[in-house]
């Protein structure tokens, strides 16, 4: 099922703490269990990311020959989206902080993309991560320049919805390191851009270490045909950004996930907070190197719910997490990529007109938090 | 270049030429995430070491004899190296006092004394091989043999104490040391006396090293009989009023040492106690101090978590969402024992990571903030 139906099962607040502390118990079991087995895993997935970039740039540095330029490519694509996903966003969540490896520190972790780690620790770990979800909060709804929920008001802008989307695809590592500067909210004068300083400069240092290394450093390496390399760099960038860019999108704009107001989620409990998560997020199913490749994004149900425990785990507390959620009555969006990601199209598209009257989807309230309410609609 | 490798990385070296070229297509990861795919020692920025060979000492020790990479600088005799295992996939790291003379050249030996509950002591204990690679810091202060050696020295050890000790004693023979040094170990048996046999090679080789060995739990069969006590001074070494004094091992022996040179004598006494950390006294939640390293700050630990503790001293704490998942707070904990607030865990490892907004101090804390 990837999309909801109109029926809807009521949960009471007891339901939603007990809920909650079904989903705790998971966390807890999971955080006992960690050990030898995760840390193999993240480290064999470092050396597959290592070898294959190595591999890629050998390659592209005789990428004067199509085969090695192909597979160079290929390699260099494959390395920049294990290095984002499953290592880079995994890692910096501090989900292998536990290991106690220096190398391996959510906090010290830099990775092969334009955005500074730091800012991105600040912009998805703290802000998007605590804020699912919420319009106004979180940030990664549109990320400031598309209209991806019904509560953000239509204007004329976002004719250009389908048009914004498509490049943000494209340079979608650079609108990840603006990310944190909200430049619409500059734009609006409600931010001020001398505060921004120290973000613009720690964007800027590392865009020109970036750009440096791929389209200068490693293309004058091959000398005379520096234009093999050049091009290699610039096409794996492009695959990480479109791949990285359709997974995130799938993970919380299908149809049937939920955006929420400021006021439904004040004074959250823990466990509405876990249902907020559960309604605003939705998987992708698919087999295991897919899961790789999408940092396990692809269970991003499971990520919001428990962003710091190690990745690798997501895929066996999935069939747990979705027993709960039948128990409950509570709609767990799971759906192949090409569904999931036709349905975010959609919306897009949809999104960039004005609303037709009466109709509003994913509007539903989390769990009531004032106690105002008994029972609470929960789509299902 | 990345937080890590700003961190960790050593001063320039020379000798490398266009080691800035490499950091930079190496970035930003740091050419050492690279370089030790290849062999883990092979890393520059970082010191390591790979066990050469692993001698089962006594029936509750073992000794180690490590190779470290380049990175590492060497050590003076009596200096420390915390060294780190990863076990089940977390590191962990211990103090460890060399026994190798200064002149050792590229290899250091540690003897690791096995303690009941201890996780590392017995994990090397038990799995130490030739071929493992284990992390090694630059060595570290406390005792250490002065430039100019002194006139007479005196050396008292219990348990694994004696191997700075040991380290000194050997630095001493192999530049064959004109003064007199004289040597009194603990042990509870001749079993578990470490280093037995070599300490009575260099006692019947050198006739300006006096040896003194009490067994605690065995009277009868040493020099001396008991546990450490002011009449043991003489008895072992005339001179003892004048040596200068190294002393190392367990807090009651070290107290004892201390309260016998406490008239005038203190500054020729030097000691380096070793404890396991899970020996750490734990106070009750709500005891005890927290002191932020960094800000030079030391506060009444309140029982708070620590980073509403941190906070309401005014320390430049980060933080974020405040319950546990976001780990802006994240910051490391130098020495002390702390609780998980969401989990109950505790845990007393020093130097780890720990979510400050859920981390309530058990007993006195260094945070580096």
């Amino acid at each position: 099922m990837s999309t909801t139906t109109e029926s809807q099962i009521p949960l009471t607040p007891e339901q939603i703490e007990s809920f909650g502390e079904e989903l705790d118990a998971i966390r807890r079991r999971v955080l006992a269990d960690r050990g030898e087995r995760d840390a193999n895993y993240i480290r064999k997935v470092i050396r597959a990311q290592r070898g294959l970039e190595v591999a890629g740039r050998g390659l592209l540095w005789a990428g004067v020959f199509p085969p090695a330029w192909i597979a160079g490519t290929t390699a260099l694509s494959l390395s920049k989206i294990l290095d984002n996903m499953e290592i880079g966003h995994n890692v910096m969540h501090g989900q292998y902080d536990w290991m106690n490896d220096p190398a391996l520190s959510g906090k010290q972790f830099e990775w092969d993309n334009a955005c500074p780690a730091d800012q991105w620790r600040h912009s998805h770990n703290y802000m998007h991560h605590t804020h699912t979800n919420i319009v106004g909060k979180d940030r990664d709804i549109g990320y400031g320049v598309l209209r991806m929920s019904e509560d953000q008001r239509w204007r004329p802008y976002y004719l250009g919805n389908p048009v914004y989307a498509t490049l943000l695809a494209l340079f979608f590592q650079y609108g990840v390191a603006l990310h944190d500067l909200e430049v619409e909210r500059l734009t609006t004068g409600e931010a001020k851009l001398a505060d921004k300083r120290k973000l613009i400069n720690g964007i800027w240092k590392k865009v020109r270490r970036q750009t440096l290394k791929d389209y200068a450093i490693f293309p004058a390496l091959s000398g005379p045909f520096f234009l093999f390399p050049l091009a290699g760099n610039a096409t794996a960038n492009l695959v990480r950004n479109v791949w990285s860019f359709t997974i995130i999108f799938c993970g919380h704009f299908p149809e049937g996930t939920h955006e929420f107001t400021e006021e439904e989620t004040e004074n959250e409990s823990r466990g509405q907070w876990y249902y907020r998560q559960l309604l605003g997020s939705a998987n992708l199913s698919g087999s295991r190197p897919f899961h790789i490749l999408a940092g396990n994004l692809s269970f991003q149900i499971e990520h919001h719910l428990f962003p710091d425990l190690p990745a690798n785990r997501y895929a066996e507390i999935s069939t747990e997490v979705r027993e709960i959620c039948e128990r409950y009555g509570i709609s767990y969006n799971v759906g192949p990529l090409g569904k999931q990601f036709g349905s975010v199209v959609k919306k897009i598209c949809r999104l960039a007109l004005p609303d037709r009257k009466g109709r509003r989807d994913g509007q539903l309230p989390a769990a009531e938090p004032k106690g105002e309410r008994e029972r609470v609609p929960v789509a299902a | 270049m990345s937080p890590t490798a700003t961190t960790t990385a050593p001063p320039r070296r020379r000798g490398i030429p266009a080691r800035g070229l490499l950091e930079a297509i190496a970035g930003p990861h740091g050419i050492d995430r690279y370089l030790e795919q290849i062999n883990p020692t092979f890393v520059i920025g970082e010191c390591r070491a790979a066990v050469v060979a692993v001698e089962h000492g006594t029936r509750d020790s073992v000794t180690l004899a490590l190779r470290p990479n380049r990175a590492w600088k060497g050590l003076r005799a009596g200096q420390f190296v915390q060294v780190s295992v990863e076990i089940d996939g977390v590191r962990h790291s211990r103090c460890y006092s060399p026994a190798s003379p200064e002149d050792c050249g590229r290899e250091l030996e540690i003897t690791v004394k096995r303690h009941p509950d201890g996780l590392v002591s017995n994990f090397l204990a038990d799995h130490a091989r030739p071929g493992m690679v284990l992390g090694l810091s630059q060595a570290d202060r406390d005792i250490h043999l002065p430039e100019v050696r002194p006139d007479s020295i005196l050396l008292v050890g219990g348990g694994s104490g004696i191997t700075p000790l040991m380290g000194i004693l050997r630095t001493l023979c192999a530049e064959d040391y004109s003064g007199q040094v004289a040597l009194i170990q603990y042990a509870p048996d001749p079993d578990r006396a470490i280093y037995r046999e070599e300490l009575d090679r260099l006692a019947a080789e050198n006739p300006n090293f006096r040896l003194a060995r009490s067994y605690t739990r065995a009277p009868g069969t040493g020099e001396l009989d008991g546990h450490f006590s002011p009449a043991h001074l003489p008895q072992a070494d005339p001179c003892f009023s004048t040596a200068e004094t190294f002393a190392c091992g367990p807090p009651a022996l070290l107290d004892a040492v201390r309260g016998t040179w406490a008239n005038g004598l203190e500054q020729r006494l030097h000691v380096e106690s070793f404890l396991p950390p899970s020996l750490l006294p734990v106070g009750e939640p709500g005891t005890g101090s927290i002191r932020f390293a960094g800000s030079d700050l030391e506060v009444e630990n309140s029982g708070a978590s620590i980073l509403e503790q941190a906070e309401q001293a005014g320390v430049p704490a980060q933080s974020g969402c405040r319950m546990g998942i976001c780990h802006t707070c994240t910051c490391r904990k130098l020495s002390g024992t702390v609780k998980n607030l969401l989990t109950e865990e505790v845990s007393a490892a020093p130097d780890e990571e720990i979510q400050l907004c859920i981390s309530a101090p058990l007993s006195d804390l260094v945070i580096d903030l």
